[in-house]
C-alpha cells in the first residue's frame, strides 16, 4: 500500500541548479549595510543576471539574516523607475519634462554652471547628500570646490544623538555602538526605528529573549521591537528626558551610582567655578588658571585642589572648595546630585507629564539599580588604563540602552540624548561588560575631532573641513556682524552645535535669500521635493518660485538612480546606478560597519554591470572635479582617478591611511600602509569586506585603555592615543552661555541670547519641545514610525515591498477615536498651526493615549516611482510633512526660528501638534493635499510580472 | 494520492515564535525571493505598480492588537504559511491528485502539472495556507522549501527554509516534529508551543509558541498616585552612600 | 465565499437537471410515465441539457479547464472527483433509459431507478463538497446535502410536471413538485437555523484560535499582511455583498418558494393551467440563484479569522 502511494508521489528534484556564481557585496536597500550574496545565473545568452539575494553568513553585521528590503534587492535592481540616462529639463520645474541628453553634454552643462560659481563665489553652490554612504568622499569634493554650504543629512536625522553622545562620551548610538548582547542584564531601547543596525539589533533581541534578559521598549507605539519588549512604556513623545532625569532622580536617591567609575572615568570629579555673573562662571577650575590645563579636583588626602591629571589624585565626589583665587569651586557630580535629587524631578512630579506612573519609574529605577549593582559583570580580563595602573579584571554594570529617532527629532533632543547617557555613565554601564560598547573608530572625543570651517574665496578650497565640533564661540561659522556663513546656518547662533549641517534649512534659506541668494543647489539621493523636507508643500513651491527673470534657485542639479519626486524639481539629472552595478566603500573615515569586538569596513562593486547610460555617482563627481580642476582631482591635466574604484584604492587621506583598510601595502597591512593595486580583489574574496578584530585586552574600557589606544593608532583611527574623560558636566556649553551673558568676543544677537541661556544647560536638562507652543488647541502628539519592510520613499518602487505597505493609515488611539466619532476606515482632518491634512484613519490600542501615528513616507506623488496615477500610494497613502514647518510660528519679536533643536539644529519632526477633526471622505476619494502630478520620464512599469530564472 | 499516506516516520515542519518576531516581514519576503525560482511556477504579481498591487505569497504576515483586561493592547506578529498538517483536508479533497502528502517527510506539496486550478483545497485549508497563482492557474503553497532542504547545490548550513535562513530575530525554527530528541520538538515542550485552530482537526504539524508574559506601564498617572509601595533605601542625609562609597575607594 | 458565478450557475442548473432525471426515473420506477417517445425525447434532453450546460458553467470556475480530466482521479477521497464521476454515469444511464424509452416508448423501470438512484447521488456528492469543509461552518451539516437533494428534486419535480403538461397529464406531477417544493423549504429553514448558529467561533476558529494567542484578551487584526488585496481575500473573505443579503433572502423566498407555491396550490386547484408550471419554474429558478449566491456570499470561513472577522 505504502510503495504504491510512494511510486505515485512525483519526482521532486532535491537538488536543483541553484545560480551559477555567487558575487558578495554589500546591502543598500537600507543604511544597515549588510553583507549579501548576490546569486547570478547565465542568460540564453551567457550574461550574468540577478537571481536572488541572501545574507551573508560571515558578515560581521547581518551573520547571514537579511531583511525584508534586503529580500526584495531583485526587484529594486529590476524596478522601472530606474533612471536611464542623463536628462535636461524642458518642461516647467515640477513638470517632469525631461529630454535625454549624453553624458558629455550633461557634464558640459554641470562643469560650466559650476566653473562659473566656483569662480565667482563658491558659496553659491550649495552641495548637499542624502542617504549616502560616501560623506568622506563628498565632502573632500565639496572642501575642494571651495563651498562653505556641504553636508549630508544628518541635520535632519541623527545629529542629536551623535553630538550628545560625542560631546559626553565620545561615541553614540545609531550605528556607532551596541549593547554588549552577550552580557547585559537589563536593555533599554528609546525610540529605536528598523532602518540603522536594524539587522544586529534584531539578532541581538533574539539572543536576549534566548537568555530571558528583560527588554524595556520606551516608544509612543508598541509596534516592532516595542511589541517584543517584555516592557512598553508608551511615553509622550517628546518627554524621554524628563523621565531618564525621574530615573536618574531614584538612582540618586538610591546611591545607584558607580562610584569608582565616575572618580576613575568621567569628569564627575572636576572642579566647577562658581562665579556667577563673571566669565568663568561653570568653567571648570584648571590648573594656574590656564584654559587649556588640567582641570582641578578635590584631592580626597588633603582636601586641596589638585590636578586630575596627578595619576596619585583621587578626586572627591562632593563638598566645595575655595581656589587659589578665592572663588569657590564645586566638583561636577555634586552639581548632579544637588539638581537631580530636587523634588522636581521625583517621580510624581513628571508623571503626567511623561505618561508614566510614578510607580513604574520607581520600579524601573529599581531593576536598573538591582540589574547594575547586584550582579555585576566579572570578566577574568586584567587590562591596562592609560596612567599606567593595571587591573586584574574587568567589571562592568550589565545595564544596556540603546536609542534613535525618537530622542533625536525633538527640540529638546540633543538634552535628552545627554540625560540617557548620564544616567548611563552614573550606572557605570558605558564602555564595561555587560553595558553600551563603542564599534571603532569610535570613541573618539570632540576634541579629537575637527573643528567646522567655512571662509571661502574664489577659486580656492575651503579652509579645512565643514562639519565638525564646536568647543565654544570662537568656533561658529559666522562673519564679523554674527551672520551665518554657511547657507543652512549651520554653526551659526540658530544651531552653534551643528555637527551635521541644517540639510532641511538649506531650500528654505536658498529660497528666501537668508542669509544669501545661490546660483545651484547640487542635491544626492535626497528627495528634498517630497518626503525629505519638513513642508513637503511649501518646499516644492520655493523649487518652483520665480522672481520674474528666472527660479530663485537658478539651478538644481540632481542625482539619483530612480525617478523620484525630487527629480521633477531639477534642471539636470545625472542618473546613478542601482547598489548592485557601483563600487562604494564603506569606509573607516566615514560610517564603517564596525562591531564593538572589531574594526570593520567594505565595498560595493558591480556584481553586474548597468544596462542603461548610467553612472556610478562617486565616478562622475571625480569626473566633474577633473573637469573643474579642483586641487587633487588631477596630476597635470589628466584626472587623477579612473573612477571611484580607483580612488577607493588609491586616494590617501593622511600617509597611510586612505578609504578602505584592509590589504593595504604589500597586502598584510591592516588600517595603515600604502594604496595596494590588488585591494578591491581582495576584498572581493573575502566576501566584500574586511575585519580586524580588536585584542581581547582592548575589548572594553575603550576609552581608557591602553591596549586599545595603542591598537587605534596602528590601525590609523588617529595618530597618538586619545584618552579622555566622559563628560557629565560640558564645558563648551557653559561657554556659550557665557558669551549669552556678554562675555568673550563672540557674543549673540540680544533675540538669542535667552534661548541660549536657557538651553545651553552644561547638565542635562529637560524643556517642553518648541513644538508645545502650538498651545492647547492641538492637544495630540502626531509622529511617524519606520515600518521595517520600508526605507524612505524607496520601496514604493518594489513590486514586492509596495504590496506589503502600499497606503498608510493614521493610527489613531481608542479614546481619541471615541471623542472624534471614528471609525476604522473613517477620514478625518488632522490641523496643525501650519496645515491641514484629509486621510483614512485606523483605530489602535497600542500606542500612547495622546499620540497619532502613521508609517513614514508611504504617499507618493503623482507619477513619481513609475507608478500609475491611481495606486494607493497617490490615492489613500500621505505625508505627515505637510503638516510640520521648517520654522516654528511667529514669536513675540517677529521672529520666526527654525524647528529644530536649538543647539544642534537638529530637525524636530516628532515636535508636531495637532488636533483630529471627523471629516466627510474627500470626494475625489484622495487624501488631501493633493500633491500634484509629475510626467515619468521612465514610463509606468509592466501589468504583470513573474520572476523566474527565465525571465532575469 | 488523495488519500493521506500512513504517518510518517518523519515530521517535517517550523516552529514559529510568537514572542520574538517582531513583524518585519523578512521571512514573507525571503520566501517570495526564493520561491518565484524554485519549485514550480512563478510566484507572480498583477498590477505590480498599478492601483491594486496583488500577488502571490506562501507565508504573510499578520498583527493584532490584543487588548488584555487591565492597561494597553499588546501588538502581537503572527506569521502565516502551511502548517503542514498530518490530516491535511487540502490534500483529501482534491480531486485531480495534485495535492499531497509525502509518506517520507509528511511535507504537502502540490504536483502544479496535475493541478486543475479549481480552488477546492485552499476552501479546505483553515489556515490560509494555499493561494491561487493568477497567471500560472496553479495552487501554491508552502513547500518548506522542498529544493533547498536537501539541496546538494548548497552548502550544508544552508539547507533549511530560505525564511529560517533569513529571520533576522530568529523566530523560525526548522525541523523533524516527530522526533522528541529534535531541537525543534525540545523548543516546543519547553515552551508550550501550540496547534493552531485545534477543533478543525487538521492535526498541524507546525507549532506556534506563545508570546511571554508582557507588562505595560498603564497610561493614567492618578491610577498609581499614592501607591507607591516600595520606598527606596534613602540612607539617612542625602549622599551618606556617597561617604560610604568613596571611603571604599580609598 | 466568494459567489462565483460559474458556481451558482452550476449547482442550481444541474441541480434542475440531475432533479428531472431523478423525477423521470422515479416516474419510470413507478410506472408513471407515460409511454411516450416524444415526453422521453424532450424530457431526456431538457435533463441532460441541463446537467451538461450546469457541468460546462462549473469548468468555466477551473483555471486550468484543459485538465479537468483529471478530476476523475481520485473518487477514493475526494467529493468532487465522485460528483464527476457521478455526473458522467448517471448521465449515461439515463441517456440509455431515455433513449430505450423513445426507441420503445416505454419507460424502463430498471434504469429508471438506477437514473433516479444515480441523480440524487450527484447531487448529494455535489452537496459534500461543501458539507466537507469544515473550515466553513454554514456548510458544514449533513442538512447541506440534505437542502441541496431536495431543492434539486423540488426543481426537478416542477420541471417534470412543466414537461408533462404538453401531454396534458401533469396535475399529478404538480402535486408531487408541491410536496418536494414543501420538504425542499423546510430542509432550507432548518438549515438556516444550523446556519445562525455556525459561527466561526464555534468551529474553533476565533481570532484566537486561529493565531494560538487564547485568554490573553480580545484579539483585532491590527495590520493585515498587505495593504494590497489577495486571492485569500478575494476568495474566502468575501464581505463585499453581505450587506444585501436580508434583502435577497426575501427574493430566495419569495421566488424559490412562495410564489411556486401559489402557482402549484393553483394549478392542483385546477385555477391556473397546468402549462404555466413552465413559468414557475423560471421564477423558481431565480429564487434558487438567489439562494445559492446568499449559500456562498453569506458563509464565513475560517480563513477570515486571520482577516480580523468574528
Amino acid at each position: 500500500m505504502l510503495s504504491r502511494r510512494v511510486a505515485k508521489e512525483p519526482i521532486v528534484d532535491p537538488s536543483p541548479h541553484v545560480s551559477d556564481e555567487i558575487r558578495k557585496t554589500t546591502c543598500y536597500m537600507c543604511a544597515c549595510r549588510c553583507g549579501i550574496d548576490v546569486h547570478l545565473v547565465r542568460d540564453g545568452e551567457g550574461a550574468l543576471k540577478v537571481s536572488h539575494i541572501e545574507g551573508n553568513r560571515d558578515h560581521p553585521v547581518n551573520q547571514g539574516v537579511l531583511c525584508a528590503k534586503g529580500s526584495s534587492g531583485l526587484m529594486q535592481h529590476r524596478s522601472p523607475a530606474r533612471l536611464r540616462a542623463p536628462l535636461k529639463r524642458v518642461g516647467p520645474r515640477g513638470s517632469g519634462e525631461f529630454e535625454e541628453i549624453t553624458w558629455e553634454e550633461a557634464l558640459d552643462m554641470a562643469t560650466t554652471w559650476l566653473g562659473r560659481v566656483r569662480a565667482d563665489d563658491p558659496k553659491k553652490l550649495a552641495f548637499f547628500t542624502g542617504r549616502d554612504q560616501s560623506q568622506s568622499f563628498t565632502s573632500w569634493w565639496a572642501q575642494a570646490f571651495g563651498t562653505p554650504n556641504y553636508a549630508a543629512h544628518g541635520g535632519f536625522c541623527s545629529v542629536n544623538m551623535a553630538t550628545a553622545g560625542i560631546y559626553t562620551m565620545g561615541g553614540a548610538f545609531w550605528e556607532f555602538g551596541a549593547p554588549d548582547w552577550e552580557n547585559t542584564k537589563l536593555f533599554m531601547i528609546f525610540g529605536v526605528a528598523e532602518d540603522h543596525d536594524s539587522n544586529p539589533i534584531k539578532l541581538g533581541l533574539s539572543r536576549l529573549k534566548a537568555r530571558g534578559v528583560k527588554v524595556i521598549g520606551v516608544n509612543p507605539v508598541r509596534t516592532g521591537y516595542n511589541a517584543i519588549a517584555d516592557e512598553w512604556v508608551g511615553i509622550t513623545p517628546g518627554t524621554d528626558g524628563l523621565f531618564v532625569l525621574a530615573l536618574i532622580h531614584e538612582l540618586l536617591r538610591r546611591g545607584a551610582v558607580d562610584v569608582e567609575y565616575l572618580v576613575n572615568f568621567t569628569n564627575a570629579g572636576w572642579l566647577v567655578i562658581d562665579a556667577p555673573g563673571t566669565a568663568e562662571h561653570g568653567l571648570f577650575a584648571r590648573v594656574d588658571g590656564e584654559p587649556e590645563g588640567a582641570a582641578l579636583v578635590i584631592d580626597r588626602r588633603t582636601g586641596k585642589p589638585a590636578s586630575a591629571d596627578d595619576p596619585d589624585v583621587r578626586a572627591d565626589l562632593q563638598g566645595e572648595v575655595r581656589l587659589a583665587d578665592g572663588r569657590r569651586a564645586r566638583p561636577v557630580f555634586a552639581l548632579v546630585a544637588e539638581r537631580y535629587l530636587d523634588d522636581s524631578y521625583a517621580p510624581e512630579a513628571v508623571e503626567a507629564r511623561c505618561g508614566v506612573s510614578a510607580k513604574t519609574i520607581r520600579r524601573i529605577a529599581e531593576e536598573l539599580h538591582s540589574a547594575a549593582f547586584d550582579e555585576p559583570v566579572v570578566l577574568d580580563r586584567p587590562w591596562t588604563d592609560w596612567r599606567g595602573r593595571r587591573h586584574d579584571k574587568m567589571v562592568g554594570r550589565p545595564v544596556s540602552v540603546h536609542a534613535m529617532r525618537g530622542i533625536s527629532a525633538h527640540s529638546n533632543g540633543f538634552q535628552t540624548a545627554r540625560a540617557i547617557h548620564l544616567m548611563q555613565i552614573l550606572l557605570g554601564s558605558v564602555e564595561t561588560p555587560g553595558g553600551f560598547r563603542f564599534k571603532p573608530p569610535y570613541p573618539k572625543p570632540a576634541q579629537a575631532h575637527p573643528r567646522p570651517h567655512a571662509k571661502c574665496s574664489p577659486g580656492e578650497p575651503l579652509s579645512g573641513p565643514h562639519l565638525g565640533f564646536p568647543l565654544g564661540p570662537e568656533h561658529l561659522c559666522i562673519n564679523d556682524d554674527g551672520s551665518p556663513r554657511r547657507i543652512d546656518k549651520a554653526f551659526s547662533w540658530d544651531a552653534p552645535l551643528s555637527a551635521h549641517g541644517l540639510m532641511h534649512m538649506v531650500i528654505a534659506n536658498a529660497a528666501a535669500g537668508d542669509p544669501y541668494k545661490i546660483d545651484t543647489l547640487f542635491l544626492y539621493m535626497a528627495n528634498m521635493a517630497w518626503n525629505s523636507s519638513m513642508n513637503t508643500s511649501a518646499v516644492m513651491e520655493m523649487l518652483t518660485r520665480n522672481d520674474g527673470d528666472d527660479y530663485v534657485i537658478p539651478h538644481i542639479i540632481y542625482s539619483d538612480a530612480y525617478s523620484s519626486e525630487m527629480v521633477a524639481f531639477a534642471d539636470l539629472i545625472l542618473p546613478d546606478t542601482t547598489y548592485l552595478e557601483r563600487h562604494d566603500c564603506i569606509s573607516l573615515l566615514d560610517r564603517p560597519i564596525c562591531e564593538p569586538d572589531m574594526a570593520a569596513d567594505a565595498i560595493r562593486w558591480p556584481v553586474v554591470e548597468p544596462d542603461r547610460d548610467v553612472r556610478g555617482f562617486q565616478s562622475v563627481l571625480l569626473d566633474l572635479g577633473a573637469r573643474l580642476a579642483l586641487p587633487g582631482f588631477q596630476d597635470g591635466n589628466k584626472p587623477r582617478y579612473t573612477d571611484y574604484a580607483d580612488y577607493m584604492v588609491r586616494h590617501l587621506r593622511r600617509p597611510g591611511v586612505g578609504p578602505l583598510a584592509g590589504w593595504r601595502g604589500d597586502g598584510e597591512g591592516a588600517g595603515r600602509g600604502e594604496p595596494n593595486p590588488d585591494q578591491l580583489e581582495r576584498y572581493k574574496e573575502n566576501g566584500g569586506f574586511f575585519t580586524s578584530e580588536v585584542p581581547e585586552e582592548a575589548a572594553y574600557f575603550k576609552p581608557w585603555n591602553a591596549a586599545y589606544q595603542d591598537w587605534a593608532v596602528t590601525m590609523g583611527f588617529y595618530d597618538a592615543p586619545q584618552p579622555y574623560v566622559f563628560q557629565l558636566y560640558l564645558e563648551p556649553l557653559a561657554k556659550f552661555q557665557r558669551a549669552a551673558e556678554g562675555h568673550g568676543p563672540v557674543t549673540p544677537p540680544a533675540s538669542k541670547a535667552e534661548r541660549i541661556l536657557e538651553t545651553f544647560d552644561p547638565l542635562p536638562i529637560w524643556y517642553a519641545p518648541f513644538g508645545d507652543s502650538a498651545g492647547e488647541a492641538f492637544p495630540l502628539h502626531a509622529i511617524t514610525q519606520r515600518p521595517a519592510a520600508m526605507y524612505h520613499s524607496w520601496g514604493s518602487q518594489n513590486a514586492w515591498l509596495r504590496q506589503i505597505h502600499g497606503e498608510n493609515p493614521l493610527y489613531v488611539p481608542d479614546h481619541v477615536a471615541d471623542e472624534a466619532g471614528l471609525a476604522d476606515g473613517d477620514w478625518a482632518f488632522v490641523i496643525s498651526p501650519t496645515g491641514r491634512i484629509r486621510v483614512p484613519i485606523k483605530r489602535t490600542g497600542a500606542s500612547n493615549p495622546n499620540t497619532l501615528w502613521t508609517w513614514n513616507a508611504i504617499g507618493k506623488r503623482k507619477g513619481a516611482w513609475a507608478l500609475r496615477d491611481g495606486a494607493p500610494e497617490t490615492t489613500r497613502g500621505f505625508l505627515l510633512n505637510h503638516l510640520i514647518h521648517e520654522l516654528l510660528p511667529e514669536r513675540g519679536d517677529g521672529q520666526r526660528w527654525s524647528n529644530s533643536d536649538p543647539i544642534t539644529g537638529q530637525a524636530a519632526w516628532f515636535d508636531l501638534r495637532v488636533r483630529i477633526e471627523k471629516a466627510e471622505p474627500p470626494p475625489t476619494g484622495r487624501s488631501e493635499p493633493d500633491g500634484g502630478h509629475q510626467a515619468s520620464p521612465v514610463g509606468e512599469g509592466p501589468l504583470n510580472i513573474a520572476v523566474d530564472k527565465g525571465s532575469l | 494520492m488523495t488519500t493521506l499516506p500512513p504517518e510518517p516516520q518523519k515530521k517535517l515542519g517550523l516552529v514559529i515564535d510568537l514572542d520574538t518576531c517582531v513583524g518585519c516581514h523578512a521571512c514573507a519576503v525571503a520566501c517570495k525571493e526564493w520561491n518565484t525560482q524554485g519549485y514550480g511556477a512563478p510566484l507572480s504579481d498583477q498590477d505590480p505598480y498599478g492601483d491594486d498591487p496583488s500577488g502571490t505569497w506562501l507565508n504573510r504576515i499578520h498583527s493584532y492588537e490584543v487588548k488584555p483586561e487591565a492597561g494597553p493592547a499588546q501588538l502581537i506578529h503572527f506569521p502565516r504559511s502551511c502548517l503542514h498538517c498530518d490530516d491535511a483536508p487540502c490534500v483529501t479533497v482534491c480531486p485531480t491528485g495534485a495535492s499531497y502528502k509525502r509518506a517520507e517527510d509528511g511535507i504537502v506539496l502540490v504536483n502544479e502539472d496535475a493541478c486543475m486550478g479549481c480552488g477546492l483545497c485552499a476552501w479546505a485549508c483553515p489556515y490560509g495556507a494555499r493561494e491561487m497563482d493568477g497567471s500560472a492557474g496553479v495552487m501554491k503553497k508552502c513547500t518548506l522549501c522542498v529544493d533547498r532542504i536537501d539541496n546538494e547545490n548548497l552548502p550544508p548550513e544552508d539547507r533549511e527554509p530560505a525564511c529560517v535562513r533569513t529571520c533576522p530575530t530568529r523566530a523560525r525554527h526548522f525541523g523533524d516534529l516527530n522526533d522528541p530528541e529534535s531541537d525543534v520538538s525540545k523548543l516546543v515542550a519547553a515552551r508550550g508551543g501550540v496547534d493552531l485552530m485545534p477543533e478543525q482537526g487538521t492535526r498541524p504539524v507546525n507549532k506556534y509558541l506563545p508570546p511571554r508574559a508582557r507588562e505595560a506601564a498603564p497610561f493614567s498617572a492618578s491610577c498609581d498616585a499614592g501607591s507607591a509601595t516600595q520606598e527606596a533605601p534613602v540612607p539617612t542625609g542625602r549622599l551618606a552612600w556617597l561617604d560610604r562609597a568613596l571611603a571604599r575607594l580609598d | 465565499m466568494h459567489p462565483a458565478f460559474s458556481l451558482i450557475i452550476f449547482s442550481s442548473v444541474s441541480g434542475v437537471g440531475f432533479g428531472l432525471m431523478a423525477m423521470l426515473g422515479i416516474a419510470a420506477a413507478l410506472e408513471a410515465a407515460p409511454s411516450s417517445s416524444l415526453l422521453a425525447l424532450l424530457g431526456g434532453m431538457a435533463a441532460l441539457g441541463l446537467a451538461a450546460v450546469g457541468l460546462l458553467a462549473s469548468v468555466f470556475h477551473l483555471r486550468r479547464p484543459e485538465r479537468a480530466w483529471r478530476a476523475f482521479s481520485e473518487w477514493r477521497s475526494s467529493w468532487l472527483s465522485r460528483e464527476g464521476w457521478l455526473a458522467v454515469a448517471t448521465m449515461a444511464v439515463f441517456f440509455v433509459f431515455a433513449l430505450t424509452w423513445a426507441i420503445t416508448g416505454r419507460a424502463p423501470q430498471v434504469l429508471g431507478i438506477a437514473s433516479a438512484a444515480l441523480a440524487v447521488a450527484t447531487v448529494f456528492c455535489t452537496a459534500m463538497i461543501y458539507a466537507q469543509l469544515r473550515t466553513v461552518p454554514r456548510w458544514h451539516t449533513p442538512l447541506t446535502p440534505l437542502a441541496f437533494v431536495l431543492i434539486a428534486l423540488a426543481t426537478g419535480a416542477l420541471a417534470l410536471a412543466s414537461v408533462l403538461a404538453w401531454f396534458a397529464e401533469g396535475r399529478g406531477a404538480a402535486s408531487v413538485a408541491l410536496v418536494f417544493l414543501v420538504l425542499a423549504a423546510a430542509a432550507k429553514v432548518a438549515w438556516f437555523a444550523h446556519a445562525r448558529g455556525a459561527t466561526l467561533e464555534r468551529a474553533g476558529a476565533s481570532i484566537e484560535a486561529a493565531t494560538g494567542l487564547v485568554g490573553r484578551g480580545a484579539a483585532k487584526l491590527f495590520e493585515a499582511p498587505h495593504t494590497g488585496s489577495n486571492y485569500l481575500m478575494h476568495e474566502m473573505v468575501y464581505v463585499v455583498g453581505r450587506r444585501r443579503a436580508s434583502a435577497l433572502r426575501k427574493v430566495a423566498a419569495v421566488l424559490g418558494v412562495l410564489v411556486p407555491l401559489v402557482l402549484l396550490l393553483a394549478t392542483v386547484a385546477g385555477l391556473l393551467p397546468v402549462k404555466l408550471l413552465g413559468v414557475a419554474l423560471l421564477i423558481q429558478l431565480l429564487g434558487i440563484f438567489a439562494e445559492r449566491w446568499l449559500f456562498f456570499a453569506e458563509a464565513q470561513h475560517a480563513v477570515s479569522a486571520y482577516y480580523g472577522h468574528r
